[in-house]
């Protein structure tokens, strides 16, 4: 029997390349200063999915919420192996917390059912919440199993997922449909496909196409449209008009998330303390990096 | 990420210098191609964003999956048990990683499965693999097999052969060398026979055969009975595994992680490619050139790697209370490894774009002649073009694989007694390059090869046209040194063909190419200084470097260095 799944992408800050004027002084993030990644943990649901398609069928498609610039991470999807590609965005989704998003994402996976499976990262490395997968999965009343590392196999409408625990891992059978939260050790995600990255380089989301039409007036962004689906290089997006939302929900606007303060923490070298050398000192270390949050 | 291409900004000036437009336009038979395949380019310009795209795949996938495992495979290398040859883990994991990328098959027509793209991009791709990991450029740089399959197999041996190469599932092999025809493949003996029912069969031993353990490999065998030069050779194709016998890998000083098989053939079935006995004469001297071209991006990746060690390295180094790189002596030793290392590059991929040209002409032409068309223009530059690529080839392989030892060395020196020192790359990259100048004919060959196009100055027009130009401030002198170089090689050119003596000549076109080589460099170094400034000083350093040993071959030739050969016996004792 073939599936068919659905990834929830999202394209992320790359936390490892950081450099100075990301921070604005009001303590929000400069998203337009900061180089941008596909959220590996994500990026591991997408690899997870194509091999459960490599070995059973189906489809994959893919499915990311943000502005313009997460074309991008679409066209990554596609030259891996994502058989579609969905952009949601609109100006009035833009500011959501974690509950707005997975508002949005549930009713944009409606508008994409049915499906077998819905995959995403455990959590994104900007926020580190852990919320959206599980939060979508409650809006729709599907099933979940989160922190999978493998799935083990799929039989009939079963499937079996091999999930981490504190001190080791358990095996559990869920039914389909269901979402399934996926952490970095699950798979190595394959390379690009380089006769797919040459075919998909020009695809585009609507977005890309206004921006487009925008900067040329010899261009309209319908004729573009129809053009590019003509190519099979269009990227459809969805806009809060697409989809059966209560805008009250959406956006900055439908997050009770309010970020109170944030600081730049430096760990300076206020004072220094030192530790004898033996294993009473290590004990001692160890103690006070735990006291310290840094261990643990 | 880090990424071999994007962060390789001498690579990428390269690349953004290609002139690829006419090979291009033939190998997309006018992008046609892109009628039926989604992936081909529509014009250049779309082909050059093609080409780039899958570089930054290559440069991606090299600087994070191959890179991070190379000491290990080095430590490895390959098995070898029960007549089976198993590769390092971390080439199992790197090759696996390439065919899921699509890379296999580089070069080939889109119609077995491949992507069609030039051998300039190709070396580009071999040159991160080999940054990467040496010895995983034997197996990758392999394509060659393929692509002479493809040029002179049957259509019915393309279809069988050319699409297990291009989905990664088979990877090829020359089987050439045998104990006794290593430089002398003329003397090649292993016996290629039909059996009573017309099918080919091979008898016999080769030796030091790259990646032995293929699964098809392209064999050099002797099909006329009782001759005994290179016209009683010809070449087979025939599948390894259960059907050739691995008798032994080699333990060698360095690329470990690519097998080197003895191998036995038992009446293995093959099949001939192309006409008989033009096994030697004419294909295995072209596959061996497009080796050839591979084996410099090979000794230039290393150069690459061992470059970057060595700059990293001097950087953090501190002694004398400041970095290393601080030093003068030091900072001396890095800027000649870093001018070796961007003139080397210019000087591969001039010879690979006269190679594209040809290999592109000689299929426009023949597709012309076909359809009863005029191919004279075409022939013209064709001919053009066979003659800098017959010359470039060895010539760039000799230079590169020499500088490659060069700057290894140079970057074991930088790091002082930790380069000595297992724990750091820089050790196995000394040793990885140390075949460079051995395989695919020695730098000695390589002088026998270039040696023809160098005595007929073969880029006399070339050169003119350049010194008459005007050259701006600094360049004028650069132009100067230029000149002079000339006339000394002109000079040298002159007193060797006067003097009619065989051994003499065969000795002193080391001298005569290397000269060559220096003008031919210089030259291109001064096209890239007038585009970009930072290149003045690469131009510079080069150039008064190449003058100064311009003199010393000069001088070597014209003082009678090699006088003393005829009295080998009183000094050799």
């Amino acid at each position: 029997m073939s599936y068919h799944s659905i990834v929830m992408v999202k394209q992320v800050p790359d936390t490892a390349n950081i450099s100075g004027q990301v921070m604005k002084p009001d303590g929000t993030v400069n998203r337009s200063k900061l180089p941008t990644v596909f959220n590996p943990e994500d990026k591991v649901a997408l690899e997870l999915a194509l091999q459960l398609r490599d070995r059973y069928g189906g489809t994959v498609r893919v499915v990311t919420m943000g502005p313009l610039k997460a074309s991008d991470l679409l066209r990554d999807c596609l030259y891996m192996g994502a058989d579609e590609a969905f952009l949601v965005s609109d100006r009035r989704f833009a500011g959501a917390d974690t509950l707005a998003t997975s508002y949005v994402l549930a009713e944009a996976l409606r508008k994409l059912s049915p499906y077998d499976m819905v995959f995403a990262g455990r959590q994104a490395i900007d926020g580190d919440t852990a919320q959206v997968g599980p939060q979508t999965a409650e809006k729709l009343g599907l099933p979940q199993i989160t922190y999978a590392e493998g799935i083990l196999q799929a039989e009939g409408s079963t499937i079996t997922v091999k999930r981490k625990i504190d001190k080791g891992f358990e095996v559990l059978e869920g039914t389909l449909p269901l979402l399934i939260t996926v952490i970095k050790d699950a798979a190595v995600p394959r390379p690009f496909r380089a006769k797919r990255v040459m075919a998909y380089k020009n695809a585009h989301t609507l977005l890309e196409l206004e921006k487009m039409a925008e900067a040329n007036s010899l261009l309209y962004a319908d004729q573009l449209k129809e053009e590019y689906v003509s190519k099979g290089l269009f990227i459809p997006t969805f806009t809060a008009d697409d989809l059966d939302v209560d805008l009250k929900r959406c956006g900055l606007g439908g997050s009770p998330t309010k970020v109170h303060k944030i600081e730049s923490v430096v760990l300076g070298a206020s004072e220094h303390e030192t530790i004898p050398a033996n294993k009473d000192g290590m004990y001692a270390l160890i103690d006070k990096l735990m006291e310290d949050h840094i261990f643990g | 990420m880090a990424n071999y291409f994007t962060e390789n900004t001498d690579l990428l000036f390269q690349f953004d210098r290609l002139q690829l437009a006419e090979v291009v336009e033939i190998a997309e038979q006018g992008y046609t191609e892109a009628a039926h395949y989604d992936f081909a380019p529509t014009d250049y310009q779309d082909a050059l964003d093609n080409y780039r795209k899958v570089l930054e795949i290559v440069g991606d996938i090299t600087a994070n999956t191959v890179a991070p495992q190379a000491a290990a495979v080095d430590e490895e290398g390959s098995h070898f048990a029960e007549g089976r040859v198993t590769y390092a883990a971390g080439i199992q994991e790197a090759l696996k990683r390439l065919t899921e990328a699509e890379l296999m098959g580089f070069t080939l027509p889109r119609r077995y499965g491949g992507l069609n793209l030039p051998t300039t991009i190709y070396t580009m791709a071999i040159e991160m693999v080999s940054r990467a990991e040496a010895s995983l450029m034997n197996l990758f740089g392999l394509q060659d097999i393929a692509e002479t399959i493809n040029k002179y197999g049957t259509e019915e041996q393309r279809q069988e052969f050319l699409p297990q190469f291009a989905s990664g599932a088979a990877t090829g092999a020359m089987a050439l060398t045998e104990p006794d025809a290593g430089s002398d493949l003329q003397a090649v003996n292993m016996l290629a026979y039909q059996d009573d029912s017309g099918q080919w069969r091979l008898k016999g031993v080769k030796r030091f055969i790259t990646n032995g353990n293929a699964e098809i490999l392209l064999v050099l065998a002797r099909s006329e009975a009782g001759t005994k030069d290179g016209r009683g050779l010809s070449l087979f194709a025939c599948y390894g595994k259960d059907d050739v016998k691995v008798r032994r890998i080699e333990n060698k000083l360095g690329i470990h992680g690519s097998p080197t098989c003895e191998l036995q053939f038992n009446d293995t079935p093959a099949q001939l490619i192309g006409k008989r006995k033009f096994g030697l004469i004419k294909y295995v001297m072209d596959m061996m050139n497009g080796a050839r071209l591979g084996i410099a991006g090979q000794a230039l990746g290393i150069s690459q790697a061992a470059y970057e060690e060595a700059l990293s390295y001097a950087k953090a180094r501190e002694q004398f209370g400041k970095s290393i790189y601080n030093i003068p002596v030091i900072t001396n030793v890095l800027m000649d490894m870093r001018v070796t290392l961007e003139s080397d590059r210019s000087l591969l991929y001039a010879a690979c774009h006269w190679v594209d040209l040809r290999n592109k002409l000689e299929e426009k032409i023949e597709s012309l002649k076909a359809a009863g068309k005029d191919a004279s223009a075409e022939n013209a530059k064709l001919k053009e073009a066979t003659r800098a690529a017959a010359l470039l080839t060895p010539m760039v392989k000799y230079v590169l694989s020499e500088n490659a030892n060069k700057i290894t060395y140079d970057a074991l020196q930088v790091h002082g007694g930790t380069g000595y020192m297992r724990e750091f790359n820089v050790e196995r990259l000394a040793r990885d390059a140390r075949i460079t100048n051995i395989y695919e004919g020695t730098s000695q060959l390589q002088i026998v090869a270039a040696i023809g196009g160098v005595i007929n100055d073969i880029f006399a027009d070339f050169f003119s046209a350049r010194e008459e130009k005007e050259n701006p401030g600094n360049l004028a002198n650069l132009a100067d040194e230029l000149k002079e170089m000339r006339a000394l090689f002109l000079d040298c050119l002159k007193y060797v063909t006067d003097k009619t003596d065989k051994h003499f000549q065969s000795v002193a076109a080391k001298e005569l190419v290397e000269l060559y080589s220096y003008l031919y460099t210089g030259w291109l170094l001064m096209e890239e200084a007038e585009q970009d400034n930072r290149k003045v000083f690469i131009a510079r350093r080069y150039i008064i470097n190449a003058a100064t040993k311009a003199r010393r071959n000069a001088e070597a030739i014209k003082k009678d260095l090699f006088g003393d050969l005829l009295y080998a016996d009183d000094v050799l004792v």
